[in-house]
């Protein structure tokens, strides 16, 4: 048998070789051996024999080149010529759903410049539709949850906006209505908000910590940074604003963990110390990085080098997250930690993200969406909450979306992860949702590396701290 | 496996497989102490030949390949007592005047043991 390499990426971590392979997703610790035969078949393709030959005349014995080739092709490390076909698996027809991100209201009483929802590269069309959420639109929604769950025995509930707390009052006349509802059918049900901040209320930090609804705050970290685009539409910073009131709810909301969200941009991307204080002066659970999501022209878009100059800086970061973790201790980075976590899962996506399958956004109108992003925007509306999907139009919308349909990922050992990257962010790029992300394709490489290096030290000096990971995290 | 360890729960996974491959019942092998290769699993029931130990039910109609169509697995080769004269030892004219099944079928005849 004609023997080559399949597609894996190799690494090292605590001295020791591994393999993570693709598509599958598995990460194997490999011995001398096994990385003697890999780097002949890195020279050329030969025949089995051949490279057990080889193999032995380097001082292996029979048994053990015979066992260590078929473990490798066992694991598709290696694979016959012509290599592994894999299945094309479509889009399930039928995909429970498990979260709704209801956006309460699409008003909000900032002006960050960089918005998605508002910004100059918005997708939403919301004229003509309401700013604020009915309440009949409400719990249509909620029963359109309950519907698409079909089977699941959880689910979930994101409110968004806007600035969410604007509509505080339906928020809590839909945790009372879901609650009954899931009761009714033997469901349980969590809830998250998304919030800038600036109306949180002792009355209302008492609810959610009650409720035990998560918190996200979108902060952008210190003043001098938060305050450069995170602004009132006088302009004025909201920082001063922000900061008492989370501290607030900071010490007063004990019931889940609470996180701040950043969007990077070209200038705020000191990522330490943004995550120095948000985490240990602001005191926050954990703390999540995004970079904007932008044309390219646009003033505050970063651009590749201010990109490599912030991926070093994450770099920094994510090593202070494993020293941590070698300790045991929690750090909260959350980048980090999403990105172990489906490392140690070993997933191999067909999509890049939930949206669409298993996640939904719904708009103040009713009008169903892919995800929070696309709320609003008529030409990515997958029905309304009244009348039921459109299953045509989600098709498609998968379909474009699935890592078969994007060529340019094929080769590329990073897709079990990636997939090509945010719908959004590609349809702000591009102009098409199934385009794959490539202006970010050495940073999702380098930074999947990165983690990779980082999960092999902690499975071989703390593998205990991986248990962390076991259970599946929910959308 | 020994050279390669699986370090994350896909892995495991991968590796579970290969072990359920590994452990595959070699009874009927001439030398069952042999190492481990990959190989085609021996005995009639697994490689769908008509063998009685899939005939739940007690007729050989249903089975994945009946009798009727295909006896020549049970008839030459096996001493296992099955739904077909035995060649090896009491029968050994039985399909002598047919040369081709496909053509020649009608000359096997029925026994009376
Ligand atoms: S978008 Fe780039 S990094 Fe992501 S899977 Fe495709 S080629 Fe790889
Ligand atoms: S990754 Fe992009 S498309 Fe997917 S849910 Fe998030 S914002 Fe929406």
């Amino acid at each position: 048998m004609q023997l080559q390499l399949s597609e894996f990426h190799q690494f090292e971590a605590a001295g020791h070789p591994f393999l993570y392979l693709v598509p599958s997703g598995g990460i194997f610790a490999v011995d001398d051996l096994s990385k003697r035969a890999i780097a002949l078949l890195k020279e050329s393709p030969r025949d089995a024999k051949a490279l057990l030959d080889e193999l032995v005349a380097g001082g292996a014995s029979v048994e053990d080149a015979k066992n260590c080739i078929e473990e490798l092709v066992a694991s598709r490390a290696f694979a016959p010529e012509g290599g592994w076909k894999e299945p094309v698996d479509e889009a399930p027809a039928k995909f429970p759903l498990q979260t709704l991100v209801i956006n309460l209201t699409n008003q909000c009483n900032l002006s960050c410049q960089y918005c998605y929802e508002f910004g100059e590269d918005k997708v939403a069309t919301p004229e003509g539709k309401p700013k604020f959420m009915e309440l009949e639109t409400a719990k249509q929604s909620v029963d359109f949850l309950f519907r698409e769950a079909a089977e699941r025995k959880s689910v979930h509930i994101t409110f968004f906006g806007g600035e969410t707390l604007m509509n505080f009052p339906l928020l809590k006349q839909v945790v009372d209505y879901s609650r009954d509802e899931a009761a009714k059918r033997g469901v349980t049900i969590d809830y998250s908000l998304t919030t800038n901040g600036t109306l949180l209320r002792p009355d209302i930090i008492e609810y959610l910590t009650a409720n035990a609804i998560g918190v996200t705050v979108s902060m952008d970290g210190p003043k001098e940074m938060n305050d450069q685009l995170r602004v009132f539409a006088n302009g004025k910073g909201s920082y001063d604003i922000i900061a008492p009131k989370v501290k607030e709810l900071l010490k007063n909301h004990n019931t889940r963990p609470i996180a701040a969200r950043v969007t990077l941009t070209n200038g705020v991307k000191d990522v330490k110390k943004i995550f120095n204080h948000l985490k240990h002066e602001l005191g926050f659970h954990e703390v999540g990085f995004a970079p904007v999501t932008t044309s390219p022209n646009r003033l505050y878009a970063i651009d590749e080098n201010g990109l490599n100059g912030v991926l070093a800086e994450f770099e920094e970061l994510a090593y202070e997250y494993r020293d941590y973790a070698l300790r045991g201790e929690h750090h909260g980075f959350s980048n980090v930690s999403d990105t172990l976590s489906e490392l140690h899962q070993g997933i191999s996506k067909s999509h890049p993200c939930g949206a669409g399958l298993g996640l939904l956004g719904v708009g103040p109108s009713g009008d169903i969406s892919p995800c929070h992003r696309f709320v609003d925007s008529d030409e990515h509306k997958l029905g309304h909450v009244s009348e039921g999907m459109d299953t045509a139009k989600q098709q498609d919308f998968l379909k474009h979306g699935h890592i078969h349909a994007k060529y340019d990922c094929h080769t590329c050992w990073a897709r079990p992860v990636c997939a090509g990257g945010c719908y959004h962010e590609a349809f702000v790029r591009y102009g098409d949702t199934g385009h794959a992300n490539l202006h970010y394709c050495d940073w999702i490489r380098g930074w999947t590396d990165l983690c990779l290096r980082i999960y092999g030290e902690i499975a071989t000096h703390n593998p205990s701290f991986l248990n962390h990971f076991e259970q599946r995290k929910a959308a | 496996m020994r050279h390669l360890r699986a370090i994350n729960k896909k892995a495991r996974r991968i590796d579970d497989l290969q072990t359920a491959t590994d452990g595959d019942v070699v009874a009927m092998q001439q030398n069952a102490n042999a190492a481990q290769r990959p190989h085609y699993p021996m005995g009639c029931s697994i490689v769908f030949s008509p063998g009685w130990e899939v005939d739940s039910s007690g007729g050989t109609a249903g089975l994945c390949q009946p009798v009727e169509r295909d006896l020549y697995d049970c008839y030459i080769s096996c001493y296992w007592p099955a739904q077909v004269p035995d060649h090896l030892n009491n029968y050994p004219e039985w399909t002598s005047k047919c040369a081709a099944a496909t053509k020649d079928w009608r000359n096997i005849d029925l026994v009376f043991p």
